[in-house]
């Protein structure tokens, strides 16, 4: 065993080199002598064997050969650390619970979990909502770039072009996934959730505001600039919020110029408007150019109720779950039939007067 | 602790946020690379998909990055949006001294990450792109002595947008009229002349073998192109291989962005860039089919 794969070797090396101390773990030399010294015990006046034989099979040990000893990413590293609750967990309860397979996170809606196998962590990865399955049910993955096609539709097959949205398929499972490849996995599933979470956490996270992204926009997008205020408003309500995107919203309108729609919970934060966004806001730009015109339209109250049903219906994602045949729901197919017929011409105009015909 | 890996590959492309196979090509030339051994680490970053161009270069987390542009001309994406979206410091397209089919790479820091991101010209104007298309005649004929007797047609969108993208066609249209042996060799477009609405009428030859230069599969290559030739059929993207219009047997091959071969030009611009590759460019070429020159 060498100091590249034996955590104790490694250990009397480094500590011939200089002191060290890693989440409660100190070694120390001292005229010719070590110390030894964890949160659960102290051992002095150790020769570099002696040091060897307390070292062996010391949890601690195993920790600070893992954190220390490996090439990660600074990203990667924190959010490896961060699966297992490193910074607020001691080593002795970490590692009981990481033997026994009980330590979880969720990640947007990833579910992770982690455990100590032959020395090495291994991770478990799988959709939330399947937090319960039985593993021989699920559809099981080895290879992270795999994790890209889980990614790219939806339950019901529908193509997802915002990798963040939260209609993450479900029923697979990735049953064993080293650190490096877990995060793989991840940035296939959420791209850069981790690179901009740990940069968030160090307080170097680059934030561009909403008029700093629409000014730099050029082409078709140029006149996405015209939208402010209020407009920015329902702007992130239609998009931005939970129910929509799992990334939490740093960016407001400008500095001092917030927008106050709830800038949401999820776990890592959106930097900046991201292309569905300036895509939408172009479309908006556009109506938003129109003046607007006073009709007057005649509705039974319970016609002008459906309208706004089946605006709502549309806006909350909610058509496919109203049944055929159920009359009682205002956005039913066939009740908007039936108002289609009595109140819309042909061409599916509505019948009404303008103050400003053409 | 705090490593970063020395080299990494991005490859650039638009994608889409309504359709899904237009990042496939994208996709599976770069886990061509990845196999190869080529780089640490490869990534994939979109215009319209994620990641996007703003936040690949922390991803990759590398100090040296070749970025590679999955677009067939020099323009709007690879003159302005690229090195605007990717902080290129100091990005002049000038840096290229192109004339508008020859850009090769430049270097600069990336603002986002202190990167060096040595930026390279778009796949569609490389030279081992003439042999792509030609790649892709012998694919879409099952026939890897194709040439003879047979019509080759290269299609790309036209003028509408810029200039440089008819150079990029006429380019490899020469090219191959010059380096290979078929019958006749069009530039084509779709609105501009010689428009690919003609093309049975413009070709003399029986047989003409028809390659868009477009990067992934998509309304213009599955609807627009079969219908302008008189191909199409009632499904979106369904078109009889051969197909014949007017007595010409035309061999449509879809966008030749998705023949396998593409991963070769790819690695042949970062190495044009300087990247270390040579082993992974043999390996790339035996595994897609690509003539493989014998190292010495």
């Amino acid at each position: 065993m060498d100091r590249e794969s034996d955590p104790v070797a490694a250990l009397v090396a480094a500590v011939a080199e200089r002191s060290i101390s890693y989440d409660g773990l100190s070694v120390s030399k001292s005229d010719g002598l070590y110390t030894f010294e964890t949160t659960e015990r102290q051992v002095t006046d150790l020769t570099a064997s002696a040091l060897g034989e307390t070292a062996a099979g010391d949890p601690f040990v195993d920790n600070w050969f893992h954190w220390t000893q490996r090439s990660r990413s600074t990203a990667e590293q924190a959010f490896l650390r961060w699966v297992e609750h490193a910074e607020e967990r001691s080593v002795p309860e970490r590692y009981s619970a990481l033997t026994s397979g009980v330590v979880v996170r969720e990640w947007g809606q990833l579910r992770i979990t982690a455990t100590v196998v032959d020395g090495g962590r291994r991770y478990g990865l799988r959709h939330s909502d399947d937090r319960d399955a039985d593993p021989a049910e699920l559809e099981r993955f080895v290879d992270p770039l795999k994790a890209r096609e889980i990614a790219t539709t939806d339950d019901k097959g529908r193509y997802r072009p915002l990798k963040t949205a939260p209609t993450l398929s479900t029923g697979w499972l990735f049953p064993e996934l080293t650190g490096a490849s877990l995060v793989e996995a991840i940035d296939f599933i959420y791209p850069a959730t981790i690179q901009n979470w740990a940069l968030e956490r160090e307080g170097e996270l680059d934030v561009t505001n909403w008029a700093d992204a629409a000014d730099r926009q050029s082409g078709i997008y140029a006149m996405v600039d015209e939208l402010s205020g209020e407009q920015l408003e329902w702007l992130t309500e239609a998009c931005c919020v939970d129910s929509q995107c799992l990334k939490r919203r740093e960016w407001d309108a400008a500095d001092g110029e917030e927008i106050d729609t709830p800038h949401g919970a999820g776990a890592f934060p959106c930097r900046e408007p991201c292309s569905v966004v300036i895509s939408a806001a172009r479309k908006w730009t556009q109506i938003e150019r129109e003046d607007t015109e006073r009709y007057t339209v005649e509705l039974t109250p319970s016609e002008k109720a459906q309208l706004e049903a089946l605006v709502a219906a549309v806006a909350d994602g909610r058509i496919d779950e109203i049944r055929e045949a159920e009359f009682s729901d205002p956005a039913n197919r066939q009740r908007a039939r039936y108002l289609r017929a009595k109140r819309f011409d042909a061409e599916g105009t509505l019948s009404a007067e303008s103050d400003r015909p053409n | 602790m705090s490593q970063q890996t020395d080299e990494a590959l991005v490859i650039v492309a638009h994608g889409s946020h309504l359709n899904p196979d237009s990042s496939t090509p994208t996709f599976s030339h770069a886990d061509t690379i990845r196999e190869a051994d080529a780089f640490e680490t490869v990534r994939e970053a979109f215009w319209k998909e994620e990641p996007s161009f703003r936040e690949v270069l922390r991803i990759v987390g590398a100090e040296t990055v070749y970025v590679v542009p999955m677009f067939i001309s020099e323009g709007y994406f690879t003159e302005q949006v690229i090195p605007r979206e990717l902080r290129l410091q100091d990005w002049d397209v000038a840096d290229w001294e192109s004339d508008g089919t020859s850009a090769d790479h430049a270097t600069y820091t990336a603002a986002d990450t202190g990167a060096t991101v040595r930026y390279c010209g778009p796949v569609g104007t490389h030279d081992s792109m003439t042999d792509v298309i030609v790649q892709r005649a012998r694919s879409i004929t099952d026939n890897p002595d194709v040439g003879p007797g047979v019509g080759l047609a290269v299609v790309g969108h036209g003028t509408e947008r810029n200039e440089n993208s008819a150079k990029a066609i006429e380019y490899h249209a020469d090219r191959i009229r010059e380096a290979y042996d078929f019958a006749e060799v069009k530039a084509m477009f779709m609105d501009e002349s010689p428009e690919v609405d003609d093309v049975a009428a413009l070709f003399e030859s029986d047989d003409v073998v028809v390659v868009p230069l477009f990067v992934a599969d998509g309304y213009h290559t599955q609807e627009d192109i079969p219908a302008d030739m008189g191909l199409a059929l009632d499904e979106p993207g369904s078109y009889p291989v051969p197909g014949m219009v007017d007595g010409t047997k035309i061999w449509y091959s879809g966008a030749v962005g998705t023949e396998p071969l593409l991963a070769d030009v790819i690695l042949e611009r970062a190495a044009d860039a300087g990247a270390d590759v040579d082993a992974a460019i043999d390996r790339v070429k035996r595994r897609t089919g690509g003539t493989t020159i014998d190292a010495e």
